[in-house]
């Protein structure tokens, strides 16, 4: 264990913050060496709600393991259910009805914006405004409303099964949504105008955190973080899976590489997630929700990995498979991880009040980090 | 590049390795010892260009455990999964963390969880573990747990 507070001989001091920190999000734990103001090193020390998801999984069925996703990234729950499926899908090579495949995806991309909306609340928090957080919260409330109709939950849906969806939506589901396209169109200019445009926070943003490409690929750094960086990897796009490649949207990119840019590509991609909405609500094919398959599952002896894009980059599942019901050995490749091992290279050399603009700009959700 | 054209590049380049078939991507074997030389090559080589790592672990196959490295180039947009053996005991190979960062954290974690020692790394610590873990590894599985319940 590290003390509360201690100096070093050479004039260093070593402070935590966390892990029960508002700044964090979670039970996260930094331990930072810093000289005056400035910070010399920034290491996290993980864990504090490790469930060893991977393992638990080992002894699950393949209509089971899914249920346990949801609780990682629990603000794109919905995503990480699909991923799962499509692994499992993968495996037993079955198609899927077109229906379910329009809803998954509408799904997705109503989790993408619910997810970015609190992101953008909880990062104007970080840095000092309480008020956004309401005005955020205000079309998520309405999209977390959708979910509870057709899904019956509002934060771990576990909809997505194995060759489809649960249960068909809702009839109200396709009114339920455009009553909420219209809700955020109209309300999207107060977000510019509270906190995008506000000279406060592009003071506070602009210029800190800076991460280059070639770091960002380097570090494993995926999503929005990455792409803020100018380096393109979306996976809809580069890998495309369901019916993205029909999709039409634009992949957001921002050269700049710092806080800002990395808020400009979140606060741009929830406009595009709503266009992918837009072409689709109305267009969901008649038919089954959900294809025929046995009641016990198993998947040919194998290796299987796919990989989506979640709000917070590029998650992966990899299935080894021995020919059984339960997998051999499951690996989630977490984008929050991957993302948090460049805060130390982002942050040395930057004032301590500056880590928490850096850290908001991650995009940090725990449970997804330490799985 | 075609995939065809990606496994004659690599075994041009390294006549040791062998292919494993029927994976999603091209997937080669190599030896522990050749693995970090290897590593830079791919990272390095203009016609490979693997820049990105987007996942590393580690599987226990009860006689011997596997590192498994799956590679993306962000440059071409072809994937490579390089498959390394290595012994059940003492499980050692050399760290990648000096051609791809993000091997850091990825190493650490399987250090912890399946114990295999990764040389040269540059802070082979717990990560995600608490302190007095040390030498017991979760994600073996031969773990046992007498308490907590980690199998259902």
């Amino acid at each position: 264990m590290v003390e509360e507070i201690a100096s070093t001989a050479d004039g260093n001091i070593i402070l935590n913050l966390g892990p029960q920190h508002p700044a964090t999000h979670g039970v996260l734990h930094l331990v930072i060496t810093i000289n005056g103001e400035t910070i010399q090193k920034v290491e996290p020390h993980l864990g504090y709600i490790h469930r060893s998801i991977e393992k638990m999984c080992e002894s699950l069925t393949y209509r089971q393991f899914i249920y346990v996703t949801s609780r990682m990234d629990y603000l794109s729950s919905h995503i990480n259910n699909h991923a799962c499926a499509l692994c499992v899908e993968k495996g037993l090579q079955i198609e899927i009805p077109s229906r379910s495949q329009v809803i998954r995806v509408l799904m997705d991309e109503l989790t993408r914006i619910a997810s970015h909306e609190l992101w953008w609340g909880a990062m104007a928090m970080d840095l000092g405004a309480f008020t956004p957080f309401f005005h955020a919260f205000r079309e998520r409330e309405a999209i977390n409303d959708i979910m509870e109709e057709t899904c019956g939950a509002r934060l771990t849906m576990n909809y997505m099964v194995p060759g489809g969806v649960m249960q068909d939506i809702h009839p109200n589901f396709q009114r339920r949504v455009k009553e909420f396209i219209t809700l955020f169109k109209s309300k999207v200019s107060e977000y510019n105008e509270l906190v995008t445009g506000n000279i406060i926070f592009q003071n506070r943003m602009k210029g800190v955190g800076n991460l280059s490409a070639a770091d960002a690929i380097s570090f494993g750094c995926t999503g929005p973080t990455a792409r803020g960086s100018g380096v393109s990897c979306d996976i809809r796009k580069l890998y495309p899976y369901e019916i993205y490649e029909k999709l039409d949207f634009e992949e957001i990119l921002e050269s700049d590489g710092d806080s800002f840019a990395r808020y400009m590509v979140r606060v741009r991609e929830m406009s595009q997630s709503i266009s992918i909405i837009e072409q689709l609500i109305d267009n969901i094919p008649e038919g089954d929700f959900q294809a025929k398959t046995k009641a016990v599952l198993k998947l040919p002896k194998g290796e299987f990995y796919q990989r989506v894009e979640t709000a917070r980059g590029d998650f992966g599942v990899y299935i080894v498979s021995e020919g059984g019901t339960t997998p051999y050995r499951i690996k989630y490749r977490s984008p929050g991880f991957s993302n948090l091992s460049a805060l130390d290279h982002m942050a040395r050399g930057s004032k301590l009040g500056d880590l928490v603009a850096m850290m908001g700009t991650l995009d940090l959700v725990i449970p997804d980090i330490d799985r | 590049m075609t995939i065809e054209a990606l496994k004659e590049k690599i075994t041009a380049l390294f006549p040791a390795v062998t292919f494993e078939e029927g994976g999603q991507w091209p997937t080669v074997l190599v030896e522990p010892t050749d693995w970090h030389r290897m590593a830079g090559i791919l990272r390095q080589n203009d016609a490979l260009y693997f820049d990105y790592l987007f996942c590393l672990t580690c599987i226990d196959w009860k006689t011997h455990l596997t590192m498994v490295y799956h590679l993306d180039s962000t440059k071409y947009r072809h994937n490579l999964v390089v498959k390394v053996n290595l012994l059940k005991m003492n499980p050692a190979v050399e760290t990648v963390s000096d051609i791809w960062q993000t091997a850091n954290f990825h190493e650490r974690e399987v250090y912890e969880m399946f114990g295999v020692n990764f040389l040269h790394h540059p802070d082979l610590r717990l990560l995600i573990l608490p302190d007095g873990w040390e030498g017991k590894h979760p994600l073996l599985k031969d773990f046992e747990d007498p308490i907590n319940m980690i199998k259902l």
